[in-house]
């Protein structure tokens, strides 16, 4: 398993080989508030980088996810959209979003290490 | 303009409250526990509400005043008991909605609670339309503090001994470490409750004595959810002035006599809709899957044909699923009818249903 490697719109990404898993941060989860719904794309549907790939609510408003890359959808996570709480509780394991099968390995390259995005996610909330 | 600060500010800031401005002032949107966790706690136990930004006017007057204010309010004034409350709306010529209210007969005069965003426009509406005649005050030196859930009496009563007397819909003064206090039952989420008016300089050690006895502070976010599970109005939302209490399905808060009588602002439009019917009227809406839809949402009919559009929708933690409110046209509006929201492009189907959503639990009489 790689590291995990995080975007600027609160995602984060690891890869084994060619297919990486997909969700959003505790920090993402704690800016949003309880989240109640959740919205995935669909198994075998192709997503570009930045693209919206799923959107969540809170019970205040919704926000979109985006896929920090791109590919091929080859499994979404269906125990959180039947219980969407499971975000909050565990968002950065059991709740993850969506596989890729990823088109282009070098558009990881662009992402923040933990570090990074640790700080970055500081300032933001400022 | 600055914002403005309640004077509970400090403790909901001690309290890890997150802040927002809502009718220029900052209030609590939600604590550290969650919207979702205060809901909750609120329809368990007793949740505790800073709801001083809202308007409290005083009018001092005696039977003029009542006769003065039956031709704003469609309500029997001249008949209303002391300490008893009535909620109405203040409404222009076309029975449009300035604002919703709860107003209580007092010793001389009444006691009248406005919406924070209403309350400076209220004033002044009512001031012209009582020709300056009786003294009114926006009482700016009271806080008030809602005290919601079933367990409020028995938390609230050793504080304010007495409370637990009152019925619901009727208030009284009482005394907190000798200074006056306003007490009504009533409230705006579907449970029992009180509304507390209390000097500013007492109202956070009233607040920290609640806490405890075991009630908690919850947001304006949790405050929304509550009343949109109880089927109640915000203003704002399914309230404004393009709505009459008729299209509002609020027919019930409007005195009959009055209606018969005719002489109150709004009245033409009233009895005129009573008559003939709405276009549109407020109904409840369930969506049929876990969608949220949201205040703006599009409503359509099974030909899919726009007939109106959501004005407040979220998640009801109670009832575990999404619920709302809004217009639709009113060959649309029998339970059970079937219709579609469009969310993000798609059509999601949903139901015309019965309000409220959550069942409520108000103690009608007390010593029960």
């Amino acid at each position: 398993m790689s590291d995990t490697k995080y975007s600027k719109e609160h995602e984060w990404i690891t890869f084994e080989g060619d297919i990486a898993t997909i969700g959003i941060t505790k920090h993402a989860t704690e800016m949003l508030g309880d989240i109640v719904f959740a919205e995935l794309p669909e198994k075998g549907i192709s997503v570009e980088k930045d693209g919206t790939a799923g959107v969540v609510e809170s019970t205040k408003a919704a926000s979109d996810v985006y896929t920090p890359i791109s590919g091929e959808v080859v499994d979404t996570n269906q125990s959180i959209v039947d219980d969407p709480s499971k975000i909050n509780e565990d968002p950065e394991g059991s709740a993850w979003f969506f596989k890729l099968k990823m088109k282009d390995k070098a558009e990881l390259d662009s992402l923040m290490n933990k570090d990074e995005y640790d700080k970055f996610a500081k300032e933001s909330a400022n | 303009m600055e914002i403005k600060k309640t004077s509970l500010y400090q403790l909901h800031y001690d309290s890890g409250a997150k802040f927002v401005e809502f009718a220029g002032y900052h209030m609590p949107i939600q604590y550290s526990d969650g919207i979702v966790d205060e809901h909750k706690f609120t329809r368990s136990n007793a949740g505790i509400f800073d709801v001083s930004h809202m308007g409290q006017l005083f009018i001092y007057g005696n039977d003029d005043l009542a006769e003065d204010l039956e031709r704003v309010f469609p309500l029997d004034l001249k008949n209303l008991e002391i300490n008893h409350s009535k909620y109405s709306f203040l409404m222009n010529d076309e029975a449009g909605i300035y604002d919703d209210l709860i107003l209580t007969k007092i010793e001389n005069g009444f006691m009248i609670i406005l919406n924070a965003a209403c309350k400076d426009n209220d004033f002044k509406i009512l001031s012209k339309l009582l020709n300056d005649k009786y003294k009114m005050e926006l009482d700016k030196n009271r806080s008030l503090i809602a005290i919601q859930g079933p367990k409020s009496a028995v938390i609230l009563n050793p504080i304010i001994n007495g409370v637990n007397e009152l019925n619901f819909m009727s208030g009284s003064w009482f005394k907190f470490e000798e200074q006056k206090v306003f007490v009504t039952r009533s409230g705006y989420t579907g449970e029992d409750g009180f509304e507390v008016s209390i000097i500013n300089t007492l109202a956070e050690k009233f607040t920290k004595k609640l806490i405890a006895n075991g009630a908690k502070l919850i947001g304006l976010g949790a405050r929304d959810t509550l009343r949109l599970e109880a089927g109640l109005c915000l203003y704002g939302h399914e309230l404004d002035k393009n709505k009459t209490p008729v299209e509002a399905n609020l027919k019930w808060a409007i005195s009959k006599e009055r209606i018969s009588q005719g002489n109150f602002i709004g009245s033409r439009i009233i009895t005129k809709q009573l008559s003939d019917g709405v276009n549109k009227i407020r109904v409840g809406i369930k969506p049929e899957g876990r969608i949220i839809a949201r205040e703006k949402t599009k409503i359509f009919n099974q030909s899919d044909i726009y007939i109106g559009e959501i004005t407040s929708g979220t998640f009801g933690p109670s009832v575990n699923g999404p619920v709302a409110m809004g217009y639709v046209e009113n060959d649309f509006s029998k339970k059970n009818t079937k219709v579609f929201l469009e969310v993000r492009g798609k059509k999601h189907p949903a139901n015309i249903c019965g309000l409220p959503f959550y069942k409520k639990s108000y103690v009608k009489g007390a010593n029960k």
